[in-house]
């Protein structure tokens, strides 16, 4: 098996092909992830306002995330054909419940005594927002982009059942040749590019965290 | 400056928070509104900002309407200061302090300039303070800069909301000390809540109780103390603070209501007998209209062991005497100069009411050190 895998490794070819397979993976899951953004986080600030809400909403939401993955794309197949955007339309489904269950729960936790004194010194709503709520709930909201982020990297593996490209081909290859190095020459990418995305996301959100709010 | 004119507050659920108030506040006063919880004192209070909003009635501020004001104008032109600090944790104290000028549009070295002036009224050295965030400081000196940053943009009117309730007794007191002398050098008017009849008494010009949403009473701190309106002023307020300091209690309130006395014709065997049966070593001296005659004591009795002489003969009757509307201060003073054991009570008529000695002095002062001591 090692052996098999260091041969596989030491073919140029597959080199480029990781490369190349690893640039659409990134391509996918952040292109998802940062829809997945735009979406949930201002509708979390909007739930935040009606909380009564909230509540369905998450349920929605959370349906959405349980729909078994391989279902989901190929449902997406009839509305948007095959390649990248059927891809990139489900993991952006599958990215939103992390983010907005974050940032609904983390305005909802700021300090009400913060925001009372916001509003007492005369912060308008958008002040209040701007100002106090997101910079306050920046971890809660951060810890679930993080996680969105993670769980995407690895779903869009499966983004190659659909043909959107990604470092899943090389899974499926190596399933369809019965190739475990193949399988590993797809996989080891994508773990190492979850776990150090997750690290330079734990350093950016470090870095604009203000002294103030460091543990 | 501020003017309660029938506000009432009642809750969708019907709960009528507050009931037909009626207030003017002055220009430059100082006013605690004090109630248990619940008698509506925090929602009057946020009504003048309109955190909450009257369903009837009108407030004026300044002589306008705050109804027919833009609700984040009229709160940026009022300082607010609420109990749990509500510094905001992502903001340096120089951030914290210069925000409502910022808001206003303030030009960034104008409001360096304030952070600057206002750091060092509370002590606090701008060059240390300034970029600090509020959680590398102590609760006393984050209340502090609360205080400050309510008056950055220099409100006339500073509302408070029990600023001082969650401090240790030392800071609280520290703190307080700082907010009256602040308040005599910068003559804002201060509207304050809390739960604590000495923190009102301490601070007040004013002091509103509340209760069911209703002014119970109205007065200023000695006022109150002297007449509390009736029996649930004078517990809130409790009965030991009714009589706390040397300063505030008169001889009245302390004094031997009915000391032993004697008439000048008895005889000294009376005298002695009367002394063994009450437990006393003097015996004053009183006519049939109780006036203050003079005084005996055990040793006068025993240097006149052997004659029989009546009261009078024997009596002293140049007594130092205190007058029962006088302060305990004042008979406290007396006593220790002239180093007396006791000294009578006599109103200007002569007539005796009373009896201080030191042992009622020591009662009296002990009962307040302790009363202190338990408040605290």
């Amino acid at each position: 098996m090692i052996q098999e895998l260091s041969k596989a490794f030491s073919d140029p070819k597959i080199w480029e092909k990781i490369g190349a397979q690893t640039v659409e993976h990134l391509y996918l899951s952040l292109t998802a992830v940062a829809l997945a953004l735009l979406v949930a986080v201002p509708a979390g600030i909007l739930l935040s306002r009606r909380p009564k809400l909230a509540q369905p909403v998450m349920t929605v939401v959370g349906l959405l995330q349980t729909l078994p993955s391989v279902a989901l794309l190929a449902f997406m197949i009839p509305f948007m054909s095959i390649g990248n955007k059927p891809a990139i339309a489900a993991l952006f489904l599958y990215a939103l419940l992390p983010i907005l269950r974050n940032t609904y729960t983390g305005i909802r936790s700021v300090d009400p005594a913060a925001k009372e004194a916001g509003r007492g010194m005369g912060m308008t709503p958008l002040q209040l927002l701007f100002l106090v709520e997101l910079p306050l709930s920046f971890r809660v909201i951060m810890s679930g982009v993080r996680v969105s982020t993670v769980l995407i990297i690895g779903w869009a593996t499966l983004a190659a059942f659909v043909g959107g490209g990604g470092l899943g081909q090389l899974i499926m290859s190596g399933f369809a040749m019965v190739r475990g190095s193949l399988i590993l020459a797809g996989g080891i990418p994508v773990t190492v590019m979850a776990l150090l995305t997750d690290f330079l996301l734990g350093r950016l959100e470090r870095a604009v965290t203000p002294r103030g709010l460091r543990v | 400056m501020v003017r309660f004119e029938n506000v009432s507050k009642v809750y969708p659920d019907g709960t009528r928070a507050v009931d037909n108030l009626t207030l003017d506040i002055e220009r430059g006063e100082f006013v605690c509104f004090i109630g248990p919880s619940g008698c509506g004192k925090t929602t009057t209070m946020k009504m003048i900002n309109r955190l909450h909003e009257p369903t009837a009635g009108r407030i004026f501020v300044n002589g306008k309407d705050i109804m027919s004001m833009d609700a984040v104008t009229l709160r940026r032109g009022i300082g607010y200061v609420i109990q749990q600090v509500g510094l905001f944790p992502h903001m340096t104290i120089a951030q914290n302090i210069e925000l409502v000028p910022k808001l206003l549009g303030w030009e960034p070295a104008k409001r360096q300039a304030r952070v600057e002036e206002l750091l060092p009224m509370v002590g606090m050295d701008p060059e240390v303070f300034a970029g600090r965030y509020p959680r590398e400081l102590s609760g006393g000196q984050q209340q502090r800069v609360g205080v400050l940053r309510a008056l950055a943009a220099e409100p006339d009117l500073i509302l408070m909301d029990e600023p001082f309730g969650a401090l240790d007794p030392i800071t609280r007191e520290a703190l307080q000390d700082e907010l009256k002398r602040l308040q005599a050098k910068l003559k804002k008017t201060i509207v304050f809540v809390t739960h604590d009849m000495d923190e009102a008494l301490k601070l007040a010009d004013r002091i509103v109780i509340m209760k069911d949403g209703q002014i119970h009473q109205v007065a200023s701190p000695e006022e109150l103390l002297r007449n509390p309106k009736d029996e649930f002023v004078a517990q809130f307020i409790g009965r030991e603070r009714l009589s706390a300091s040397p300063e505030m209690l008169s001889v009245a309130e302390v004094m031997i209501k009915n000391p032993v006395t004697t008439d000048p014709g008895h005889g000294l065997a009376e005298a002695v007998a009367t002394m063994k049966k009450r437990r006393v070593n003097s015996l004053l001296v009183t006519d049939e209209n109780d006036r203050l005659l003079g005084i005996v004591t055990a040793r006068d009795l025993e240097r006149n062991r052997t004659g029989y002489k009546t009261v009078a003969e024997i009596m002293r009757t140049d007594l130092p005497t205190v007058s029962p509307e006088a302060t305990l201060q004042v008979a406290l003073e007396r006593m220790l100069l002239d180093r007396l054991e006791f000294l009578p009570v006599v109103e200007q008529d002569g007539k005796l009411v009373g009896l201080i000695t030191n042992t009622t002095l020591v009662d009296a002062l002990s009962r307040s050190v302790w009363t202190e001591g338990e408040s605290a």
